[in-house]
């Protein structure tokens, strides 16, 4: 009881190597498609090949005879059990939430919409059998244009016409702040849909025991999930036990209930026998939910000095032919940032969400919040080179000064703190951005063929989702707190259960050195849990850039009840009063007697063994806490490319690329710079290869990686990543920093290639800016003579 | 049904398959290897990579009649009482996030590496040009490499 305090380093900021890696690295990890369970059968799904038509007739009687083949049900099979997949956010009173079966019953939606399902005792066997399947359809016109799908004579997805919801906001006198403007620019930007591609394809296992579900998923959200599936089947929540294991990435493709995860519970509990499906990669691309997909119409009004005075914003977004858990929140997320870092007078913003008979889309990482920056980003260095301003100091003349925060935006958000001034500085002078710009003149003047541009993008984002009073006034349909619980072990080791289930985040390593730091225990003597509704039952999930700012806050909480219910018991281990007890992180000791003191894991032990703890006082240092934010957390930074274009062959090479991003207090940088590194990776996607298509019958093009470019390490360029550090008002002090790459770097990107064909007239190249859409803007202007 | 015999990570299977079953569904649903996953279906992600004869093969495309009398080693037989350079490199350069396409990445790594023991970063990136990942925009996977390389691995 009288050993000196060991000295414990400080966990939070230190790049601690990753407690999961041990088992990914050898080959020991438990992916769901790695599940075998006695008697385990494969399912198939037979998919539409039609974007639309009624299904007059489906035969399933020829696929049983297969070799094999257990079973094989239609649409109609399920009926009055498969119920429809959810839509959680329903924006508006009067959106449109059409009916979502599962499986399709009359009439199919978008190609890829499951129709048929063979069970059988191997996965080649199922797909096989597949063939033997008879549907008749009769063929309905597609819907493949947003643009034109409100028009009144266009073919209706559903019978309630193509406009799911129109979602209007507005703050400022916006007449006034166009009216009489000195400049005022239009742009219309597309935001191409794209297939967000986790490298683990989904799976699913079910098993019905007796009137106990399991079910393993290959999913963001197991405890979301467990609900949803509950309310979408009728089956007793309590029932159901979901189970996440090693998931292999999401980037909100998991952040979803599919009609797969429905129809594997419905069918192991028809068979009695467990259930696995697992997509093939083509499989996924169709049906796995799509991200972005918008039209932008965006107005900028300025004084002629650059000050910004208003900005209006009209979106089309396209839902796809169903609203899934949150497809038309995506879209509104976006709502609240146009404004970004910039003051001005006004903001109105206008969504109009529309269907089509295309695979629904949904959350893709960043939400919402990418498609508003890059609109934001581009029109602002349109209006520097309207007013013949350099673009940085454009925007730093708009934006939010750093003594000015904590500063409520026209969009009605408080950012909690900032400093642009000090990222913005830092990103310059790791690019070189003065020699650049010296370098660009110089080859503009040589007529250079191959021309260098610089791209911008000073972005914000809106990150921890989130406080639940905000969620409850935008309508969406559950709160946005997140739990964790600290169980105290005998031998003084700690388990920690967390709500917001990890895939790739890191959490069992950025967990542990939080709790370390709180309750002075060892990094290497904490477990975390997580992932499975019945060692973890309560959570939010991983979503949103979430986990830390909520999760993590979570976690405190959780330690601070452990060291206040661990005081009182090592009051009386010290006979003394608990109010004369000192807390050091792992310690307990008497007030003005240095020699008497307790460590937190002797007081696990005497709290265990329970002989003689004070009176009234329960044998457990076990608590939980829920943690709901008051305020979304707001990190920024500035990004800055380089990019060579080729204006012979509209090749794009990135030269060079620096990100400072302040995400507030870090807790491991090492996971922090791999979160920026990705998500700079995954945001050059958009702007330069990657775009899922669908020709004029609504067949995708894109069903496979040689197809969908998903870049490689030879198609991306080294980035240079700092950060500085303006911490947040929760206690750790954290933002968040899953998406921040993604939202930042789209932006910069294409900034960078409008920078470089400025000077031939170039204003907008379509995304991706692949040689052919770049080459192609080049002609255009030419042909126009510099005006397009 | 075609009688098959293989290596697998230095233990030896005979096994009856069928002419079309793929090599990576033979190492899963056959030997038991589930670290080998499965990330498309046209050979394009690279997940499933392993060593066939010490030659890096996408396992999705070499069909296991293929096979045949042949030395697989998968990640699952990489490390050899401790971590291999590579894996321990992967580790160290935090090269992996979600770590699904950690495995292939080690291997086509490991052939590279054979194939050329001092890599530049180029030559880094185009040599794993087969693999994708979605998690760490390759940044810190290139260190890893150079890493594994400065350490010397023996193949």
């Amino acid at each position: 009881m009288t050993a000196p305090p060991v000295a414990h380093p400080a966990e939070l900021g230190r790049a601690r190597l990753r407690k999961e890696d041990a088992r990914l690295v050898t080959g020991q990890t438990n992916w769901t498609d790695n599940i075998v369970l006695p008697g385990l059968l494969h399912m198939a799904f037979l998919r539409s090949p039609h974007a639309h038509a009624k299904i007059t007739r489906v035969n399933v009687a020829p696929a049983r005879s297969q070799p094999g083949v257990i079973a094989a049900f239609s649409g109609a099979d399920f009926e009055g059990e498969q119920g429809s997949l959810p839509c959680a956010w329903p924006v508006t009173p009067d959106i449109v939430i059409p009916n979502h079966p599962p499986m399709a019953v009359d009439e199919v939606r978008y190609v890829g919409e499951a129709v048929a399902v063979v069970v059988a005792r191997d996965r080649y066997e199922a797909a096989d059998a597949l063939e033997a399947i008879e549907v008749d359809y009769e063929p309905l016109p597609p819907v493949l244009d947003m643009r034109t799908a409100l028009d009144e004579d266009s073919p209706k997805v559903h019978e309630a016409g193509n406009k799911s919801f129109v979602w209007p906001f507005a703050n400022g006198d916006i007449e006034a702040a166009f009216s009489g403007a000195p400049v005022v620019l239009e742009r219309t930007y597309r935001q191409q849909r794209l297939i967000p591609c986790a490298m683990e394809p989904r799976a699913v296992v079910a098993w019905c025991e007796g009137d106990e579900f399991t079910i393993w998923s290959a999913t963001q959200i197991p405890h979301v999930l467990r609900v949803m599936l509950a309310l979408v089947t009728g089956i007793p929540e309590q029932n159901i036990r979901v189970i996440a294991p090693d998931v292999g990435g999401g980037f909100g493709s998991k952040l979803q209930v599919t009609a797969e995860e429905v129809l594997a519970m419905l069918v192991t509990r028809k068979l009695g026998r467990p259930v696995k499906w697992t997509e093939s990669r083509s499989e996924g691309n169709m049906t796995v939910h799509h991200g972005r997909d918008q039209w932008q119409k965006i107005r900028i009004a300025a004084d002629s000095d650059g000050r910004i005075r208003g900005l209006d914003v009209d979106l089309l977004a396209d839902m796809g032919a169903y609203l899934m858990l949150v497809t038309p929140g995506i879209p509104l997320l976006g709502a609240f940032m146009y404004n970004a870092i910039y003051k001005m007078d006004a903001l109105a913003f206008k969504c109009t969400g529309v269907f089509t008979t295309k695979m629904p889309t949904d959350a893709y990482r960043g939400a919402g919040r990418p498609e508003a920056t890059f609109a934001i980003e581009r029109i602002m260095d349109e209006l520097a080179v309207e007013l013949g301003m350099d673009p940085l100091e454009l925007r730093e003349r708009n934006w939010i000064k750093h003594e000015e925060f904590p500063f409520t935006t026209i969009a009605g958000l408080t950012y909690d703190s900032g400093n642009y001034e000090a990222a913005t500085a830092k990103a310059k002078d790791l690019f070189g951005y003065d020699q650049l710009r010296a370098e660009q003149a110089e080859r503009n003047a040589q007529g250079d063929p191959v021309r260098l541009g610089i791209g911008i993008s000073t972005f914000t984002e809106m990150c921890g989702l989130a406080p639940s009073r905000v969620l409850g006034s935008l309508s969406y349909g559950a709160g946005g707190w997140e739990s964790a619980s600290i169980r105290m072990l005998p031998t003084g080791k700690v388990e920690v259960v967390t709500g917001s289930s990890a895939h790739g985040q890191g959490h069992e390593t950025a967990w542990s050195q939080i709790v370390s730091d709180q309750l002075g225990v060892p990094f290497e003597d904490i477990r975390v849990l997580h992932g499975d509704t019945q060692i973890s039952p309560k959570g939010m999930d991983t979503y949103g850039s979430r986990s830390l700012a909520v999760g993590g806050m979570a976690l405190v909480g959780a330690c601070d009840k452990v060291i206040e219910k661990a005081k009182v018991i090592a009051a009386g281990m010290m006979e003394a009063s608990a109010d004369d007890l000192e807390w050091t992180p792992g310690r307990f000791s008497v007030r003005g007697d240095p020699d008497k003191s307790v460590t937190i894991g002797e007081v696990a032990l005497a709290t265990f063994a329970a002989h003689n703890l004070p009176e009234g006082v329960e044998p457990s240092l076990d608590s939980d806490h829920i943690y709901d934010p008051e305020n979304f957390s707001f990190p920024h930074g500035t990004h800055l490319c380089a990019a060579e274009v080729d204006t012979e062959t509209g090749m794009v090479t990135i030269r060079s690329y620096v990100a400072v991003d302040d995400v507030g207090k870090v807790v491991n940088p090492l996971i922090v710079e791999g979160q920026v590194h990705g998500g700079i990776a995954q945001g050059i996607a958009q702007a330069l290869y990657e775009e899922a298509v669908y020709d004029d019958a609504g067949n995708l093009l894109t069903t496979t990686l040689a197809d969908y470019l998903v870049p490689s390490a030879a198609d991306l360029p080294s980035y240079v990543t700092s950060r500085t550090e303006t911490p947040s008002d929760n206690r750790l002090g954290v933002k968040g920093v899953g998406e921040a790459g993604t939202i930042a770097s789209t932006p910069a990107v294409v900034n960078a290639i409008i920078d470089a064909l400025h000077p031939l007239g170039v204003r907008d190249v379509t995304m991706p800016c692949s040689p052919e859409h770049v080459w192609r803007a080049i002609q255009d202007a030419a042909e126009t003579g510099g005006a397009a | 049904m075609t009688q098959i015999t293989v290596t697998v990570d230095g233990t030896s299977y005979v096994d009856n398959v069928e002419p079309r079953m793929l090599l990576v569904h033979y190492l899963r649903d056959v030997v038991g290897k589930t670290g080998t996953p499965i990330g498309c279906d046209t050979s394009n992600c690279g997940a499933c990579t392993v060593l066939m004869n010490g030659v890096s093969v996408k396992s999705c495309a070499v069909l296991a009649v293929q096979a045949d009398g042949a030395d697989i080693t998968t990640i699952e037989g990489l490390a050899n009482g401790e971590l291999h350079p590579l894996q321990r490199a992967f580790h160290e350069e935090h090269a992996l996030q979600c770590g699904y396409c950690t495995p292939g990445m080690i291997m086509a790594s490991a052939d590279l590496l054979r194939d050329n023991p001092h890599p530049s970063e180029q030559e880094i990136r185009d040599g794993l040009e087969g693999n994708l990942c979605r998690c760490t925009g390759y940044e810190n996977i290139v260190r890893a490499v150079r890493r594994a390389a400065e350490a010397g691995v023996k193949p």
